[in-house]
């Protein structure tokens, strides 16, 4: 061996001069990335700030009280109930859209003919395309009539479910034909992050699992499905985060109630967005203070949810070895 | 054209696992891949499919265990009979050929996700069958594979941390459990290392006693080493593939026929 012309033998420092069109690149991706993280921060330092006169007035009761009357000589207002219907009518939603779309997305990728796959998905796209407005007047006018009996029907025949019971035959305008519409909406987007997760299966794991004999179900089953766990959960954290969000279909069908009881089959519920939607052009200044405030519950809310699907779907496998 | 493997007897034809290829056209859409196949693979013997790149062998490979179909576009003429029936009958499940006509792929593909104990068992979770000893099964695939020596010990560990040369073992011990009557290969040795590929090669010949071994190969000198039976493949451009000669190894290699045949095994194109 001829000894090398170098003798400190020391760690070296890599220098490196970027080139004029690397410093440019650089500069506007971290100052696009910086700038919806700013623009992120803003929203949430104005909601604070415009919803201050509210929690002043309030203080911890804006979380912990039912009712909803700011505009009285004494004035009392909280979310606790609102928050809790939005989040009942979200799980509704979720319950019927998970199981739909990971069926959707598996026939779109795997069983589904090769021909047909491309416009069947392009349609359950533009499913996401039909304004908001369009489910809720469906939902009020065509599902709420023809939901009224099922509802009836299983309250009397599972009335031993407190989800279920009602105090008064009436089964109109009730969390469960909102959840319902929700869940045609958030359907679409879950379908397409599933899709993509599953369209992305490792052929070679697919084939290993057919030649030794797996039916078309069971390699679903041991390869698809493990594969696209992540993508699932990431997809439904997705849909809540939209399902909590939803304004105006829920407006729409709901009869707004201020009070926490497990029925979801009765009338009456109600949701955060719905509330600044029906209430905000009559406001006062410290009504609107606290829709702001109620606001701004359910910006954090939708804000911790989406980043736990973030880090989800971003430690969902991509190469071998890792698991969630 | 028909051309079988000579020196083979019709006594062995009646052992479990002959597998025979009669006629075999295949075709994606309109374009013909294989063109009137014929070759008979004897059982408890290796038979290597040699020939340049893109002339029908892992097609052909791929039609002996029903895996071809799987391509929306593939279509095939022809029959193959493992133990003188007809795989592609109306009465025979393509599930339960492809669980008797093992096959062990390019690219290392265990099952990430599962454990290497998992991995060895999963054949047998897929086709639903129990067995009463699972750790001796998985022991015996391993130790079939050689790969029993080198991961005792962390069986627990995901599958897809072995090395390249494990994988592939352990793909090969994960077809084994499931106790194949044949085991197809394609090119397995072609992402791995001297040393792992002299072992895969020692594995094929241990396992031969027990199981059809059809294996595809551009490595001339493995072909002469782990098989008995050679089919030559070749296709001329934008021509189906079809086989120019078959016959015992050590006539292909020291005595062919075909001058094409003498010209690829020494390496003269291809």
């Amino acid at each position: 061996m001829v000894p090398s012309q170098v003798t400190t033998d020391v760690p070296r420092t890599l220098l490196r001069t970027p080139t004029r069109s690397d410093r440019i690149y650089r500069g506007l991706a971290i100052g696009t990335g910086l700038l919806t993280l700013v623009i992120l921060a803003l929203i949430g330092l104005n909601l604070l700030l415009q919803s201050r006169t509210a929690i002043q007035s309030q203080g911890l009761r804006f979380l912990t009280s039912n009712a909803w009357s700011p505009q009285q000589a004494e004035p009392s207002f909280g979310i606790k109930a609102v928050l809790y219907w939005t989040i009942i009518i979200a799980f509704i939603a979720l319950a019927i859209a998970i199981p739909v779309s990971i069926a959707c997305a598996l026939y779109l990728t795997e069983l589904a003919p090769r021909q047909l796959q491309k416009p069947l998905r392009s349609l359950v796209d533009l499913l996401a395309a039909i304004p908001s407005l369009i489910y809720g007047m469906w939902g009020l006018l065509y599902l709420q009539p023809h939901m009224i009996p099922f509802a009836t029907w299983i309250s009397t025949k599972l009335d031993f479910v407190p989800f279920l019971r009602v105090s008064r035959p009436s089964f109109s305008s009730s969390a469960l034909i909102a959840g319902v519409v929700v869940s045609l909406m958030v359907i679409p987007i879950c379908t397409s992050v599933i899709r993509e997760v599953f369209s992305q299966t490792p052929q070679g794991e697919k084939e290993a699992a057919l030649a030794m004999g797996a039916t078309r179900w069971e390699m679903i089953r041991t390869v698809v499905l493990p594969f696209g766990r992540g993508g699932i959960i990431g997809g439904s954290m997705l849909g809540l985060g939209r399902a909590l969000g939803e304004t105006i279909a829920v407006a729409l069908i709901i009869s707004p109630i201020f009070v926490i009881r497990p029925s979801v089959v009765e009338t009456g519920a109600n949701s955060v967005a719905s509330l600044i939607a029906l209430r905000f052009g009559e406001a006062d200044a410290l009504q609107r203070s606290g829709l702001v405030a109620a606001g701004l519950a359910l910006f954090g809310l939708t804000l911790v949810v989406n980043t736990i699907a973030a880090f989800v779907v971003a430690r969902s496998r991509s190469g071998a070895g890792v698991d969630i | 054209m028909t051309v079988t493997a000579e020196g083979v007897t019709n006594v062995e034809a009646t052992k479990s696992g002959a597998l025979e290829a009669r006629a075999v056209s295949a075709w994606f859409g309109n374009h013909k891949v294989l063109e009137n196949v014929n070759l008979f693979m004897p059982p408890q013997s290796v038979t290597a499919l040699i020939g340049p790149s893109g002339c029908g062998k892992s097609t052909f490979l791929r039609i002996l265990n029903r895996m071809h179909e799987l391509v929306p576009i593939a279509q095939l003429s022809g029959e193959v009979l493992l133990d003188n029936e007809d795989i592609y009958a109306a009465n025979v499940r393509a599930t339960h050929t492809r669980a008797r006509i093992g096959m062990v792929f390019q690219k290392p593909n265990p099952f990430p996700a599962m454990t290497i104990y998992e991995n060895v068992l999963s054949g047998l979770k897929l086709t639903g069958t129990t067995v009463p000893n699972p750790d001796e099964v998985v022991e015996t695939s391993l130790r079939q594979a050689s790969l029993w020596n080198e991961v005792k010990d962390r069986l627990d560990s995901p599958g897809g941390a072995l090395s390249g040369g494990q994988q592939q073992r352990l793909c090969i011990a994960r077809s084994l459990a499931v106790q194949p009557d044949v085991l197809l290969m394609d090119e397995p040795c072609s992402a791995l290392d001297p040393t792992s590929t002299r072992r895969v090669e020692e594995t094929i010949h241990d396992i031969k006693q027990r199981v059809t071994v059809v294996i595809v190969t551009h490595n001339m000198q493995q072909a002469q080493r782990v098989s008995q039976q050679c089919a030559f493949f070749l296709a001329e451009e934008n021509q189906p593939g079809y086989i120019v000669e078959a016959g015992l190894t050590t006539d292909i290699f020291g005595n062919p026929k075909d001058d094409r045949t003498n010209d690829y095994v020494n390496g003269r194109f291809g």
